[in-house]
């Protein structure tokens, strides 16, 4: 079956120019002088999304991944090579949708439907879904002008998700607006998701990528790094980073600050396993002991290691973090292997895979190694309560007599 | 939903065709038909009288220039303001749409920046805008010819569905093209308006047709300005032989070749504009 979207041997090359001339007296005074220097901004980006996916891209800032987004939406066209899409298509892209600042809100959504292929009197049906959805009822017949970025974005949520597109491309948007809109929006995307509608999401953050996808895919200088399951494509990427991290000072400093360290392998992790009480079982019941055994190598000796564990919920939020400094415990001098364990007397968790990192850093947080979510483990609870973890709740029954 | 229902597939190329742009924009009827709708909306926002002032424009001319020109100066053509509104309202569609056609795309950068559309049709939407208006000020003109019984050029009247053809033709041809160069070129917008006032005065519409060839010696010359062919017609339909002013030399089949003449022109215009515009649009959303 066709994908949803196809991208094959895509490339964009932007022009910069050292000064941009757009009035023709300053054309005339510069003229044949004007440099400008070819640069690629996507280079040989091959890419299948098929129908029902949702897909992660990642990358920092400069990337490509919002050209990648703007090419699939169509606003920019290709240098070379192709984008197919199939089905409705409904973008927001950056801040906003695309709307007439002169023009009130209730032309806005009428235009911006028409835009993306609907009739009036579909328009008119989801009329009211839309402004109740952007919560704008009291200023629909208002110029977009006047609007606050907040309301901007609301309705060109609003009006997106509510033209039924069948694929649906998101930048960075989701991490503005406020908290209950924020719901609102991711709530949308998952209804999305279980409808089976096709989304690519744009993020320079691998954890709500995780969160998010099923997909991911990694652009760095233009270049896709990897493609694949989002554990696996982080992974790469971050690998990706670390070899780059002595020649680049821009990148994204939440990732990359882990590889810059100049510390980096002095001490390394060798191996990390769970150990559950009954081996058989691969699990851990809820109550039951759990202990994870971290191996570590430290050719030269060193005294200052902390050794730090974090742990994720099944659906990629953080759980728990912690390290050997907080909980009072301090390594020594670190030479040769040693083995620290860290041991969880009760687990108080809920039903779920969980996956861990394991850190190696300085006091100073200077990182010797990590091993970025490379064990899971699992656990079995029963009865029937759901979410991450188990509170000890009870029941007490007329506490207050009136 | 693996399968999807009338969904369409849309190819994003460096290359594009004029027929393939031509079905898309086709698809795109309805945002067009709503941006002329807008852009009419816009002109007459929060005045009481809207759409009536386009009327009075050109009841206005009627009543100024019989004033002047029939009753003071009491000179030249008789019924003027018949004869000037003639060509006035081809004129007046060709200037409204092109100078709101040119700056149309880097007004609506706030669109061409986030969405996709075939871009083309902000300036067509001009163009659509300003033909709503030249219908309605058809409509005073039509009138005042109903109200003094004057003698139009029956026959002439046929050939005005030719001529209004090729004057959208030449007026979204040249829209489109001057609106994506006056993205990467912005004094293209301030130029339209100054050459629009010269191109004004070489065309027939104040003064006649016979009186532009006498200077020129030869009459072909005149012929080469695009618009010059339709304002004849005009002319030559609305208002006619009356008081002999036109040259009743100048046959049906004159009128009718030239048409035709002009018509294989703009639409070789239009299409190369569009091949232009196709070429430019790659980097639209970049410049603006």
């Amino acid at each position: 079956m066709a994908a949803a979207i196809e991208i094959e041997n895509l490339s964009k090359i932007f022009r910069l120019y050292k000064e941009k001339y757009t009035s023709l007296k300053e054309r005339a005074l510069h003229f044949r002088k004007i440099h400008h220097q070819d640069f690629y901004a996507l280079e040989n980006i091959n890419l299948d999304v098929d129908f029902g996916t949702t897909i992660g891209l990642l990358g920092h800032n400069g990337s490509g991944k919002s050209t990648l987004l703007k090419c699939i939406a169509g606003i920019i066209q290709p240098t070379s090579g192709l984008v197919r899409t199939t089905g409705r298509l409904a973008a927001l892209l950056e801040l906003g949708a695309g709307f007439h600042p002169e023009l009130t809100g209730r032309e806005n959504v009428y235009l911006n439907g028409s835009i993306l292929g609907l009739k009036r009197v579909e328009v008119d049906r989801r009329f009211d879904e839309i402004v109740g959805f952007a919560g704008l009822e009291q200023f629909i017949d208002t110029p977009v002008k006047f609007y606050s970025s907040g309301m901007y974005i609301r309705l060109g949520f609003a009006v997106a998700v509510n033209v039924d597109p069948e694929i649906f491309l998101v930048d960075e948007v989701l991490s503005v607006g406020d908290e209950t809109f924020q719901r609102k929006c991711l709530d949308k995307v998952r209804t999305f998701q279980d409808e089976g509608r096709t989304i690519v999401v744009v993020s320079h953050s691998a954890d709500l990528i995780r969160i998010m996808c099923e997909r991911a895919a990694a652009l760095h200088h233009g270049v896709m790094v990897a493609t694949g399951e989002p554990n696996d494509v982080i992974r790469a990427y971050r690998e990706r980073l670390m070899q780059d991290a002595a020649s680049d000072a821009d990148l994204d400093p939440g990732l990359a600050r882990a590889e810059l360290s100049p510390v980096w392998g002095k001490v390394t992790i060798q191996e990390a396993e769970i150990v559950y009480r009954d081996a058989d079982e691969g699990a851990v019941r809820q109550g039951e002991p759990l202990r994870i055994d971290v191996t570590i190598d430290a050719p030269e000796p060193s005294d200052d290691v902390v050794m730090a564990l974090t742990i994720y919920g099944p659906l990629g939020g953080l759980v728990f973090s912690t390290n050997t400094r907080v909980l009072g415990v301090d390594l020594g001098r670190v030479h040769g292997r040693r083995t620290v364990s860290f041991v969880v007397d009760e687990v108080p968790l809920l039903d779920g895979a969980y996956p861990i990192t394991i850190g190696l850093h300085t006091n100073g947080g200077l990182i010797y190694d990590f091993w970025e979510q490379q064990r899971v483990f699992e656990v079995k609870a029963p009865g029937q309560s759901i979410g991450v973890v188990a509170l000890p709740v009870h029941v007490d029954l007329d506490r207050i007599r009136r | 939903m693996t399968q999807i229902p009338n969904s369409t597939t849309r190819t994003f190329t460096a290359q594009g065709s004029v027929p393939g742009r031509l079905r898309e924009i086709a698809r795109h009827r309805e945002l067009l038909i709503n941006l002329v709708r807008l852009e009419l909306k816009a002109k007459y926002k929060s005045s009481t009288l809207g759409f009536v002032w386009s009327l009075l424009n050109p009841a206005m001319y009627l009543v100024v220039f019989y004033v002047a020109f029939n009753v003071i100066l009491a000179a030249g053509v008789p019924r003027f303001p018949i004869f000037l509104l003639s060509g006035l309202l081809v004129w007046n569609f060709f200037t409204a749409a092109l100078s709101a056609g040119t700056s149309s795309i880097v007004g609506g950068s706030g669109l061409v920046k986030k969405v996709w559309f075939p871009r083309e049709i902000l300036p067509l939407a001009s163009t659509g805008a300003a033909l709503v208006h030249f219908f309605l000020q058809s409509l005073v003109l039509v009138l005042a010819l109903l109200g003094l019984r004057h003698p139009v050029g029956w026959a002439y009247l046929l050939l005005l569905p030719l001529a209004l053809v090729d004057l959208i033709l030449l007026t979204s041809g040249l829209s489109v093209l001057l609106a994506a160069a006056n993205v990467y070129l912005r004094d293209i917008q301030h130029f339209v308006e100054l050459a629009l006032m010269a191109w004004f005065w070489v065309t027939p519409i104040v003064y006649l047709y016979s009186q532009l060839t006498k200077h020129l010696g030869g009459r072909n010359i005149a012929l080469i300005n695009p618009i010059t062919p339709i304002v004849l017609t005009f002319q030559r339909a609305f208002y006619g032989l009356y008081g002999n002013v036109l040259d009743p030399r100048l046959r049906f089949g004159w009128y009718l070749r030239n048409l035709v003449v002009l018509s294989v022109a703009v639409s070789l215009l239009f299409y190369v504009s569009m091949r232009i515009f196709i070429r430019l649009e790659g980097n639209l959303a970049e410049e603006l």
